[in-house]
């Protein structure tokens, strides 16, 4: 056991401390820490009062038990207690327990308030900090409510001391990025952008990252600290390293704050005033050469401090991306770094050169570096430095070089990593498809990627080689030659039979000619897969059976009897006896024509966005978000949680039911070169029609949308967290509608293509609500009429309360309920004015309407409306109940809602107080 | 910076500092990837891991890994230095720090963790000044003569 070095000992953890780890086994461990607890809740509920230092001793033994991952359920209140100590290390260990094990329980929060309000108050610099760490480390609404208010005037006021302020600005930071509804700005605005000047280079650093944070949500209330903060870098880059003292890293000036005002920085566009626009052009220059100048220490330190600064200096210029001669030295100098004997360094420049590509002014200058890149995806020791070479690869790539890239990621999948394997299939299916000039290399590059890393190609690479061969006439003959070929192979990958039997079964004919790849040897050679595979597979393999019955006469009998063999006929599967059954009977009866047309050749698919680039954005996007369908972010560019999932079927619900009829996302005619990683969205805007929304809240049928040429009407039905809207489009015209084309940001199968004039279509939507949720899908409809494109959105109106289950209850038990879902947040109130007259059947009608069931004889106010009703969701249900107060006097409504969840409550008061 | 962790060679986790909100349930599973994918590095491998949408930051002192999460707009370089500045305060605190002193006074360590960084971000860059801070506090707590009196266990 060390010796303390400095402040009190506390002898008895010290001692207890060594007894934990002396223990031999887990048990050992268990036993000691419950005798611990025994013993410390007897001193706690003794009749002694415990003085402060045995509570310290005590309160400061329970953390540690927590903090070997052990549950603690008592000793908050001696923690509370110890705040209010005016002893330095009991205040401390007070705190340190309080931010570590936050209690929701509300009496301790409001004691915890209380002392917090008191050391805010008490002027000593020490216990101010204390307390304001408090607040960051536990960071609750609760806290926020209570400080938020308060801490601005700490910051601002000229008489606080200089490690306070620095305390209250990144506390009000902390506060402000998860409640930041609660943290006002306004008058203080202006004075926290005038610390940037402040003498004390600590409370810069500070009031930067606020500042940073700050100016993220809001630009232009903080626009006057750009040239505060140009200022302010000029002055750190030209100093020589002794002036800044102590903040002075190892010979770099000040590199926190360098970083933290060229971050601050990023948050706008290049300065407009010249002259601050030439100063920062100047310190950027400097710090450009800086790096270039001999090392002053031989230090790491030293190092990675001056080249912090460079690279956020490289992101700065490529933010603004708008001077060529520095992005071309960056560019440069990050070129260095590729072979730099620091791996940190490799990893750093890699990843910066991948952002560069994308600039016009730089991509070229990237692209002379493409050998060292791909030698480091053949060198490097360490995965995650080969992945950024991946990564920068990609971004490098252009039609001039797209070969040779492909060609080195291909070669480097036969070896690469697991964990990565994926993303590079994705990456390189994309590639080939995008720079493909010859659609035979493209067909090449994705046999090979299937032979290579078959089990990582996912549907979408398949689904896609597929849809480009029958949408490209050119290259069917060569791709049918080359899957023949490739199924030649004693092992094949699955998913390369998949591709081989859909092929083969359009586009056979194509090689039949040849007696090496006659029909019965396709037919053979398909059919000795068939059994290794498994039931999609064969499924797909079947209807590849029947196109050879229409392609090739002279194999019916054949693949007859193998449709008639009683391992297709009664195969346990029901979806394979099924089409077992129906090919074989259709073979049976249909005549050749009927035949030809059923088994036509396959349309060509409408051109769409690549599925393989949404799915890689996916992969790209948020990794945090649930199980969203992300393609909904790209559509709405809103990043809000919305967690709902939508499916379209028509007729059967098998999963592998014509599995080649994905849509996820709707084509946004976007050239793939742009917003390949980013989430933003390139959808062209079409306004979003959504006027008759609110009119859907309380009831379910109706027309939602209607122009001179369609009208858009929806029957729909709800039970729990299930629902079915069917979607009618009807033409109000007397001419045709072309590529008619109706896709939910969701996920949606497409409509009957063309709609007659005057005819109406329909589309079913099936909705499953996953939990709660505010924004509703967009049904995006595309189609032409006559030669124009025709482009409209409507928000459907899938809403929360659609979930509703109607609950009958008692006055008693609502009674109850209401008390139980007493926390504020829990509830919702909204008082508003009428906008239609106020008439007590129609305000029935509405809350009935609403989804909820309306209970009579429950308010002591008969005028009163009442309801109760529980939502369901997949993840949970949740019990709402609802109150509604009219004022016929004044016009107005109170409306009360209270549920266990408050997104719920805000959502359902929002949607009903829109009704009245 | 979303967290800070500190654990040993064997995966035994001495300290834990998160800077935003996050579930026990999700700290416990954040503690567990990190050991494994930290301690699976091998010697001289980059600092810098991508992990589901964070920039993992590491570096080892002698027994002990100091891992931290930071957003993708974070600079790594100057993060390793945070680190390399955090270790240096607790080795003058207590002089040549080893792994021991943070398992014995764990109290302390968060301490000083407090005084540099608040909400992720870094607070105080000079040495000398936290130096200060935490010496003024010991001083509050030393002059008070009976703790010096008090007993021992």
């Amino acid at each position: 056991m060390p010796a303390v070095s400095k402040g009190d000992g506390m002898r008895g953890l010290a001692v207890f401390i060594s007894d934990i780890r002396n223990c031999k086994s887990k048990e050992a461990e268990i036993k000691r820490i419950n005798k611990e607890l025994a013993n410390i809740r007897s001193k706690f509920k003794g009749d002694k009062a415990l003085d402060g230092y045995s509570k310290k001793k005590y309160v400061c033994k329970l953390l540690f038990i927590f903090l070997l991952g052990h549950d603690i359920d008592f000793g908050h209140m001696e923690a509370v207690n110890l705040l209010s100590s005016n002893k330095y290390t009991e205040k401390q260990i007070g705190y340190l327990f309080i931010s570590v094990l936050v209690n929701s329980n509300s009496d301790l929060i409001r004691l915890i308030n209380n002392a917090i309000k008191n050391d805010l108050a008490s002027r000593n610099p020490t216990f101010m900090n204390l307390a304001l760490h408090c607040i960051a480390n536990v960071g609750s609404r609760e806290m926020a409510e209570a400080f938020a208010s308060e801490i601005p005037s700490i910051l601002v006021a000229g008489d606080t001391m200089d490690s306070v302020k620095q305390s209250a600005a990144l506390c009000l930071l902390r506060l402000n990025r998860t409640s930041t509804d609660l943290v006002p700005m306004g008058e203080w605005t202006a004075r926290v952008v005038h610390l940037l000047n402040d003498q004390h280079l600590g409370v810069v650093t500070a009031a930067a990252s606020l500042i940073t944070t700050l100016a993220q949500k809001s630009p232009d209330d903080f626009k006057t600290s750009i040239s505060l903060a140009v200022a302010r870098l000029s002055r750190i880059v030209t100093s020589a390293s002794i002036d800044l003292q102590d903040y002075t890293y190892y010979f770099v000036a000040a590199p926190w704050l360098s970083v933290k005002l060229l971050r601050l920085l990023q948050c706008y566009p290049p300065p407009e005033d010249a002259a601050i626009r030439s100063r920062l052009t100047e310190c950027l220059e400097t710090i450009l050469n800086k790096a270039q100048e001999p090392p002053k220490s031989k230090k790491v330190q030293h190092s990675n401090a001056k080249n912090a600064v460079l690279f956020e200096a490289i992101t700065l210029i490529i933010h603004h991306d708008s001077e060529p001669t520095l992005l071309v030295r960056a560019c440069n100098q990050l070129g260095q770094f590729l072979q730099h004997r620091e791996t940190n360094l490799r990893y750093l420049a890699l990843e910066s050169m991948c952002t560069l590509a994308s600039s016009e002014f730089s991509h070229e200058t990237v692209k002379t570096h493409i050998e060292t890149v791909i030698n480091a995806l053949k060198t490097e020791r360490d995965v995650s430095v080969r992945q950024r070479a991946v990564d920068l690869l990609y971004a490098m790539c252009d039609r001039s070089n797209a070969k040779q890239i492909v060609a080195e990621m291909l070669s480097y999948l036969e070896t690469a990593d697991y964990s990565i394997r994926e993303e590079i299939v994705l990456k390189v299916a994309i590639l080939a498809e995008k720079y493909a000039v010859d659609y035979t290399w493209y067909v090449d590059t994705i046999l090979n990627l299937i032979r290579i890393a078959g089990d990582y190609v996912s549907e979408e690479v398949w689904y896609r080689v597929i849809q480009i061969v029958i949408n490209r006439d050119d290259v069917q003959g060569y791709a049918a030659k080359t899957v023949f070929e490739a199924l030649q192979a004693p092992a094949c990958h699955e998913n390369l039979v998949k591709v081989g039997g859909y092929i083969l079964g359009e586009f056979g004919n194509l090689i039949a000619g040849d007696s090496r790849s006659s029909p019965l040897v396709q037919f053979n050679l398909l059919h000795s897969k068939f059994h290794l595979c498994s039931v999609p597979t064969r499924a797909l393999l079947l209807s590849a059976y029947i196109k050879f019955i229409n392609l090739f006469p002279e194999v019916k009998t054949t693949i007859q009897d193998v449709l008639r063999s009683d391992s297709q006929l009664r195969n346990a599967d029901v979806e394979l006896q099924q089409r077992a059954v129906e090919y074989l009977r259709l073979s049976c009866i249909a005549s050749t024509d009927i035949l030809a047309t059923v088994l036509e050749e396959m349309p060509p698919f409408p051109e769409r966005e690549s599925s393989i680039l949404a799915k890689l954005k996916r992969k790209k996007g948020p990794g945090n978000l649930p199980d969203i369908d992300d393609a909904r972010r790209h559509v709405n560019g809103s990043t809000e949680h919305s967690e709902i999932t939508e499916h379209t079927k028509k007729g059967s619900t098998h999963p592998f039911d014509d599995p080649l009829n994905l849509s996820s996302t709707p084509s946004t005619g976007a050239s793939l070169l742009v917003d390949v990683f980013s989430d933003s969205t390139t959808l062209a805007p079409v306004d979003v029609s959504e006027e008759n929304f609110p009119r859907f809240v309380c009831k379910n049928n109706g027309v939602i949308f209607e122009n001179q040429l369609l009208q858009i009407g929806l029957k729909s039905e709800y039970r729990q967290n299930l629902g079915r809207m069917y979607v009618f489009f009807g033409n109000k015209t007397s001419t045709q509608f072309l590529s008619f084309s109706a896709s939910l940001n969701v996920h949606a199968k497409t409509v009957e293509p063309i709609i007659e004039g005057g005819a109406q279509v329909q589309q079913i939507l099936n909705i499953e609500c996953i939990s709660d949720f505010t924004d509703a899908p967009l049904l995006s409809i595309q189609f032409r009429y006559g030669g124009a494109l025709q482009n409209i959105a409507v928000k459907l109106p899938v809403m929360l309360n659609k979930f509703f289950q109607p609950t009958e209850m008692t006055s008693q038990d609502f009674f109850q309920r209401w008390k139980q879902l007493g926390i504020p947040q829990q509830e919702v109130q909204k008082i508003f004015k009428a906008k239609h007259p106020m008439d007590t059947e129609v305000a029935k009608a509405k809350i009935l309407g609403f989804g909820v069931a309306l209970l009579d004889g429950v308010d002591p106010n008969p005028a009163n409306f009442v309801g109760a009703g529980v939502i369901h969701t997949k993840n949970t249900q949740v019990g709402c109940l609802l109150r509604l107060e009219p004022n016929t006097q004044a016009q107005m409504y109170r409306l009360t809602l209270r549920t266990s969840r408050d997104s719920v409550s805000q959502r359902l008061c929002d949607l009903l107080s829109e009704q009245f | 910076m979303h967290f800070l962790l500190l654990f040993s060679r064997q995966g035994k986790l001495r300290l834990q500092k998160w800077f935003t909100p996050i579930t026990e349930r999700e700290k416990k599973k954040v503690i567990r990837d990190m050991t494994i994918l930290v301690l699976a590095r091998t010697p001289r491998s980059c600092n810098f891991i991508q992990w589901r949408d964070m920039k993992i930051v590491y570096r080892r002192y002698a027994s002990l890994y100091f891992c931290t999460g930071l957003d993708n707009q974070d600079n790594e370089l100057l993060c390793l230095e945070v680190l390399h500045r955090y270790v240096e305060l607790l080795d003058k605190y207590f002089g040549n720090v080893c792994e021991l002193d943070i398992i014995f006074n764990f109290e302390k360590a968060y301490y000083i963790l407090d005084e540099f960084l608040m909400g992720g971000e870094i607070q105080e860059t000079s040495k000398v000044v936290v130096g200060t801070s935490i010496e003024e506090a010991d001083t509050i707590q030393e002059t008070l003569e009976e703790y010096m009196s008090k007993p021992a266990y």
